[in-house]
């Protein structure tokens, strides 16, 4: 498309933008629509939607705003980014609930057919912000979406509702516009989307051409910004949230493992896209099980691993705690599972849709009894489809269960995704059991991991259950020492595990005087904080934990060259706990439970505050 | 439609599917008797022995897998039908079996129960109905008869029981029967139809507990007694009860009644013909309650029994239309769909 250059261009090297409305208001779509369009610009970019749990909240309201955050770059990211330089606002709400977390001096565009009296008054507010002063130093762009939109789309054959609702690819046409974007990749996902239904394709594409006409002819835009597409490694990429990487991830598991894939699943959120994506892969001999509640989901994925298959379950924090018998199960009969739990704000049914790390403890420690598992955190969307395949690896090669910990923010955020390929990935596989001879359902082999052998296998009927085992034979036991035995063989068993996965990897100096120690979900930002405080003359390392039971064998060491140790965490500090009973260390805790990730800013001056506020 | 089970030619006799473990049931146990009616019915069911598999929750009646020289699985309380759901749809071509008791099943594992029934998962489920909670000495269960005193309702208790065979049928399992163990021959039979059943089978046992419900079921059980307190259901015969023979239910509404057939007013002709295979559940739902009636026979036998599509074929279905229809799945492609682009170094 020629651009008639009346309006100048500014290049940028990051941008961060937050789409805002109605939860009515397609503003997920409109953000993921953005997002994809310039992921394929390439343009390295992070995501965070924030919605409510409600469904449909009352409009017009803040319990009902939703917003989508995303941050592009030329430059490689980490983060969604801590303030948008843009907002996006469809409503008064929309606009009160995200003001105060926008940069000083932010363009904002607001829709000002949704700024009457009612539309105030729903948002609580006792002055209109577009008169009263508030905006003062902002880059207001005040535009009649609602009316351009009604008036673009008056020759359409569609509802008049269905008018309405196209408003927001309106404000993704504008966006497009100003941020130098094509319509292209959307304008081929609406045909795609509505093929059965052409008059919307219709109305939605011309609402987006008049949004982005709209930018191209008004004045009203005193800048268009530009941003080069970022120095990303050669390969084939595609946009991936944490919960689909989690879904293919697994896929691949069962594909490189010859094992059956088999999901027991209770829907919750943020855990349930897991379940949608998996019940799609029928073709690859996938079996789901939407089950009646958290605990059949786990009983019948036990079931499953029982039969051979490779046995997941997926949830979140008060699905786990439901869990916690069953996992107890899979301890004791020393059977391969993987537990997926994507944290949610807790405790209690707590903040649905919103992210938190606070069930660390509860991973490792909360079941009866001595009871070890293998503890796994991805960091990233995408590190969830190695971390999928990793827990997947690590519970059949050592026949136990697996927690592997993501979260709400890196579960729903997307990243582009280097995508490998099928012979790039490992293979791995537990052999079932076939011999009868000499066949033992407890006996060990140099991992202490026991025979795997399944119903249907001529001669090796046996009996398993939640009952004490006799090591080796597997028959119930009481015998004090053999309890002990057992109790310790499951531990060692997991500590095993160290020697089968990498060291962690210091990024910075290997020794001085602060380490930054995060886990799971946090890499982006702690990664970025890091990044500014050596910027700014800091002297700094990190490093990322991905496996926290057992922990990496060399972190006792790496830990012990610093002086300090700062350990940034979104709950009241469990992993701090964990690293100071393990290695006897002195930690500093940083901890924010804000439904959200960290600020960058906020981790930054933290690491400044520790290291004197000075960079001397 | 048949069960995906190999019947091949095999020589296995009850002495195959006893293990080497000793029985630890308290002697004069109700579970000794199932325990031996599996095990002569096993040779006969057609199906190789690696492919039977017993799984239990917790219970006396949960022991029962370490009994089996089959596979087994003694699990959690009460989660016993979600862990056979599991085993079934991973391994569609196993006879699993679930051994619980009315605690068990009934109370804790009650959620289980109802979804396995509903969604006709092809598991077999034999309640050893006891009526106490036995393993734990003698509490009242979801079956206990309302006002029972035991340890944990020293003034009685005050809840109303579960009729098990209602429940089942409520839910929609497919195959629905009684049994008691001290009818060993007839416990058989119900054992074998349970077996050859495709789809949920629900037997309920009624069982002796020796030592905190002693004679729960004496009257069901007793020669003086059990002629004129029990009936048989059998297909396609009039209902039919009595030391004489002479007695017989018919409906009135939806009430059933117990006739003399002696003095001339009624005629077999007006006896309930049972019939198994009633589309609707309703008629059998009846006969279920009959047991809460003190003035009615107990029915034992087959309730119900229909056929249709189980989950687990259902499922196998589905992955074969779609393999049809998109081909087998192919990794490659997978990790490479949706929008990709191409970086360039």
């Amino acid at each position: 498309m020629e651009n008639e250059k009346t309006t100048p261009v500014e290049s940028l090297d990051t941008v961060t933008v937050m789409f805002a409305g109605d939860s009515g208001d397609g503003m997920q779509l409109t953000g993921t629509q953005f997002s994809n369009t310039t992921a394929s610009l390439g343009n390295d970019l992070n995501t965070l939607p924030d919605y409510p749990a409600e469904i449909r909240a009352p409009i017009g309201t803040i319990y009902g705003v939703s917003g989508f955050q995303l941050k592009f770059s030329s430059t490689d990211i980490h983060t969604p980014g801590d303030s948008p330089d843009v907002l996006v606002a469809m409503n008064p709400a929309a606009l009160k609930k995200y003001l105060p977390t926008i940069k000083k001096g932010a363009a904002i565009v607001v829709n000002t057919d949704s700024f009457k009296a009612k539309d105030l008054k729903l948002a609580v507010l006792d002055s209109n912000p577009l008169e009263d002063g508030s905006l003062n130093g902002y880059k207001v762009y005040e535009v009649p979406i609602t009316t351009l939109t009604k008036e673009a789309l008056k020759d359409c054959e569609i509802s008049a509702k269905d008018v309405v609702r196209s408003k927001n690819f309106f404000a993704l046409g504008m966006m497009y516009w100003m941020f130098s974007r094509p319509m292209e990749p959307t304008i081929k996902w609406l045909d795609q989307k509505f093929k059965n239904k052409p008059e919307i394709a219709k109305a939605n594409k011309k609402a987006l051409k008049a949004g982005y006409y709209y930018g191209d002819t008004t004045e009203i835009f005193t800048t268009r910004y530009e941003v080069q597409p970022a120095k990303l490694p050669a390969g084939t990429y595609r946009s991936i949230s944490g919960n689909e990487a989690t879904a293919i991830g697994f896929v691949a598991a069962s594909v490189q493992s010859g094992h059956q894939l088999y999901l027991g699943s209770y829907p919750i959120t943020p855990a349930s896209d897991i379940l949608h994506y998996l019940t799609k892969y029928k073709n690859f001999g996938v079996k789901t099980f939407q089950a009646e509640d958290e605990i059949a989901g786990i009983a019948s994925a036990i079931g499953a691993a029982f039969g051979g298959s490779l046995a997941i379950t997926t949830t979140s924090g008060p699905g786990l705690a439901l869990k916690t018998e069953a996992a107890g199960l899979a301890v004791m009969t020393e059977l391969p599972i993987v537990i997926v739990n994507v944290q949610r704000g807790g405790p209690s049914t707590g903040l649905p849709t919103k992210t938190e790390q606070a069930d660390l403890l509860q991973a490792m420690y909360g079941r009866n009894g001595e009871s070890p598992v293998a503890v796994l955190a991805a960091s990233t969307p995408s590190d969830c489809f190695y971390m999928a395949m990793e827990a997947s690896r690590i519970a059949m090669k050592f026949m136990v269960p697996v927690i592997l910990l993501t979260d709400g923010y890196i579960a729903n955020g997307t990243e582009p995704w280097r995508v490998p390929h099928e012979s790039e990935l490992p293979k791995f596989n537990h052999e079932l059991e076939t011999n009868p001879e000499g066949f033992q359902p407890y006996s060990r082999d140099e991992n202490l991991s026991r025979p795997w052998a399944t119903p249907g296998t001529p001669g090796l009927e046996h009996r398993i259950g939640g009952l004490e085992k006799a090591n080796i034979t597997g028959n119930v036991s009481y015998e004090p020492e053999n309890h002990d035995l057992m109790c310790k063989i499951r531990q060692e068993k997991i500590e095993k595990i160290a020697l089968d996965i990498s060291d962690v990897v210091v990024d910075g100096e290997e020794e001085g005087e602060l380490l930054v120690v995060g886990w799971g979900g946090t890499s982006g930002t702690l990664t970025e904080a890091v990044t500014r405080a050596r910027q700014d003359g800091f002297k700094v390392s990190r490093i990322h934990l991905k496996y926290i039971n057992p922990f990496p064998k060399n972190l006792g060491d790496v830990l012990s060259k610093f002086d300090k140790i700062l350990v940034p965490e979104i709950n009241l500090g469990q992993l701090s706990k964990i690293l100071r009973s393990t290695y006897i260390v002195d930690t500093i805790q940083f901890n924010k439970m804000r439904g959200l990730p960290f600020k960058i800013n906020d981790v930054k001056e933290k690491i400044e505050e520790i290291l004197g506020g000075s960079n001397d | 439609m048949t069960n995906k089970i190999n019947v091949n030619e095999m020589k296995l006799t009850p002495k195959d599917f006893k293990s080497d473990q000793d029985v630890r049931w308290c002697p004069g146990c109700g579970d000794y008797s199932i325990l031996a009616q599996v095990q002569r019915v096993f040779p006969t069911l057609g199906i190789e022995k690696e492919n039977f598999v017993w799984v239990s929750g917790i219970g006396c009646s949960s022991r029962f897998p370490y009994y089996m020289d089959t596979y087994g699985f003694h699990s959690i309380h009460g989660r016993a039908p979600a862990i056979a759901t599991g085993l079934k749809i991973a391994h569609p071509e196993l006879s699993v079996w679930v051994a619980t008791g009315d605690g068990d099943l009934m109370s804790i594992g009650g959620n289980h129960f109802i979804h396995a029934c509903r969604k006709n998962i092809d598991m077999k489920m034999l309640l050893f109905n006891n009526e106490i909670y036995g393993l734990t000495k003698g509490q009242y269960s979801p079956t206990s008869e309302r006002g029972k005193i035991t340890k944990s309702s020293p003034y009685g208790s005050i809840d109303y029981p579960f009729n098990p065979t209602s429940l089942a049928l409520g839910s929609n399992a497919t195959f629905v029967a009684r049994a008691m163990d001290r009818d060993p021959k007839h416990l058989q039979k119900m054992i074998e139809r349970a077996g050859k059943h495709k789809g949920m089978a629900f037997l309920e046992i009624y069982q002796n507990c020796v030592i905190f419900n002693d004679k729960a079921f004496d009257e069901l059980t007793e020669k003086e007694t059990k002629a004129e307190t029990t009936i048989y259901l059998e297909h396609d015969k009039p209902m039919i009860f009595g030391k004489e023979r002479d007695k017989g239910i018919i409906l009135e509404g939806f009430e059933p009644k117990v006739v003399s057939l002696k003095d001339g007013k009624y005629t077999e002709d007006d006896i309930i013909k049972h019939n198994e295979t009633d589309e609707s559940p309703v008629r059998a739902f009846i006969l279920s309650h009959m047991t809460d009636d003190p003035n009615l026979p107990t029915p034992f036998g087959v309730f119900r029994q229909v056929l249709k599509e189980t989950y687990n074929e259902a499922l196998e279905n589905q992955i074969t239309t779609v393999t049809e229809k998109l081909g087998k799945g192919d990794l490659e492609s997978l990790l490479f769909s949706g929008n990709t682009w191409e970086v360039k170094g």
